[in-house]
């Protein structure tokens, strides 16, 4: 095992990481918004809305993530030139974000549903008996509430998602564990790159996760 | 949109041999059952282990269980994969390397590293499942077995495993399912599983909405039914007078 020729390989290996960094952020950006919709029409009284958005969690959350990602890798492109009308190149960083938060806005969508649904009913009324109207219960009362419940959850499915960003491997998206392993396989040292790529990304998760757990004792009441 | 809609090309000819692409399908779904049995029999055996020293009141135990689950879970199951496909075989002594590299079918090489790895993997989080199972048992369980005698081995093995099953079926059946789902990462080291045979469907026929609507649809029925199973076994075993018996 030699380790020597990491260090100039840093670089690239950083620019691999900030690529992971943002399908992380952007994923849970999106992931989150469209999963409190979800988690918003699933409690909805409309039977059709709660069904639908029940559908759609189940779907997603029976099938790999890694068929989500191939799938739109090679979907999104068709359905684009579909709606356009003309060929619009789409790369894989935009095809593979999509896939991340259609995928993760199913797991987000079942933590704020359980976060909404652990709010005591009588928020709900008072907020109702002040006047407010539903949406306006919903953003200034409920979801504040609730989403200061499920900030750790939601930062530990975040922590998964970090690793799932790996995937994007499959599509030859240049993220950080792709470029160890083209670094390495370039220098001729595969096993050392991947082995040092395996150590960044338990470091990172690692130390995330105890600020996670540090995190849920003080928010506990 | 210029796409040829054919819902009838999983019966035509591959045009190798005489398969159809269904049954490149069929042989794919194969792979992935395999894999997933074989790796959830590593991962239940080794998970019940270590999710039983994680709980015996002994340091070195409960502190190799943890680092264990530790390492497992915050290591992306790709790059889990890619150290024991790639790095592991060489850490082998000679006959033994040459043995995974030469003699052993591609195929067959792949789907060893697919099973040791997500047996490992999934091992970790049923370990976590197997230890709330156990803490979440009364206190008096244990005291009470200890009072009459049983050794520390007897009283997992005839009070506190036979009741922490019971109550873990729920989230032992989402790891179950996990790991068919986890199983597709086979197809990024070549072993010809269910995503990978869609994806080559996908490519030799052109018309790859209709494969991968097939494959979701497989993964889905698979899912339910294995969900379907699954709660049949829960009520079967379930502890009675316990509240989770037959839901509401």
């Amino acid at each position: 095992m030699d380790f020597s020729a990491i260090p100039a390989a840093l670089p690239s290996l950083l620019e691999g990481m900030l690529l992971t960094l943002q399908l992380l952020v952007f994923g849970v950006a999106g992931g989150v918004a469209l999963g409190t919709v979800l988690a918003m029409m699933r409690l909805a009284h409309a039977p059709l809305l709660s069904n639908l958005a029940g559908l759609y969690v189940n779907y997603f959350r029976s099938i790999p993530l890694l068929l989500v990602i191939t799938w739109f890798y090679f979907a999104v492109p068709f359905i684009l030139r579909g709606i356009t009308g003309e060929d619009t190149p789409v790369g894989a960083f935009t095809s593979c974000l999509v896939a991340f938060v259609m995928f993760e806005a199913a797991y987000f969508c079942e933590i704020v549903r359980a976060g909404i649904q652990s709010i005591p009913k009588g928020q709900m009324a008072a907020a109702q008996a002040l006047g407010m109207t539903y949406g306006q219960c919903m953003r200034l009362v409920i979801l504040p509430l609730a989403f200061r419940k499920m900030t750790p959850l939601l930062l530990q499915q975040s922590i998964i998602l970090f690793q799932d960003t790996s995937l994007v491997y499959s599509v030859g998206l240049m993220d950080f564990l792709n470029s160890a392993r083209s670094r390495g396989d370039i220098i001729g040292q595969p096993h050392e790159f991947l082995i040092f790529a395996g150590l960044v990304y338990f470091v990172l998760s690692f130390s995330a996760s105890l600020l996670v757990k540090r995190l849920q004792k003080r928010l506990t009441v | 949109m210029n796409y040829n809609w054919d819902w009838g090309v999983f019966f035509k000819s591959t045009g190798i041999g005489d398969e159809i692409y269904l049954d490149w399908f069929l042989a794919g779904l194969g792979w992935t059952i395999a894999l997933a049995l074989s790796a959830w029999i590593i991962a239940l055996l080794l998970g019940s282990l270590l999710g039983v020293l994680r709980t015996v009141p002994n340091r070195w135990a409960s502190g190799i269980a943890t680092t264990y689950v530790e390492i497992f879970r915050n290591v992306p199951l790709l790059v889990q994969l890619f150290l024991w496909y790639f790095l592991v075989p060489d850490l082998l002594p000679e006959p033994l390397e040459l043995w995974f590299k030469q003699d052993l079918n591609p195929a067959t090489s792949a789907y060893l590293s697919v099973v040791v790895c997500l047996g490992l993997f999934t091992a970790a989080r049923v370990c976590e499942q197997v230890r709330t199972g156990i803490q979440a048992l009364p206190k008096g369980q244990a005291a009470a077995a200890r009072a009459m005698g049983f050794t520390l081995p007897q009283i997992y093995r005839y009070v506190l495993l036979p009741q922490a099953f019971r109550i873990i079926i729920p989230p032992l059946t989402s790891e179950f399912l996990n790991i068919f789902k986890n199983s597709a990462v086979a197809s990024l080291i070549g072993l010809m599983e269910l995503l990978a045979q869609t994806k080559q469907t996908a490519e030799f026929s052109a018309n790859l909405f209709e494969a991968f609507t097939l494959a979701t649809l497989i993964y889905f029925v698979l899912n339910m039914s294995l969900m379907l199973f699954m709660r049949g076994v829960e009520k079967k075993v379930a502890v009675p007078g316990l509240m989770s018996v037959g839901g509401k």
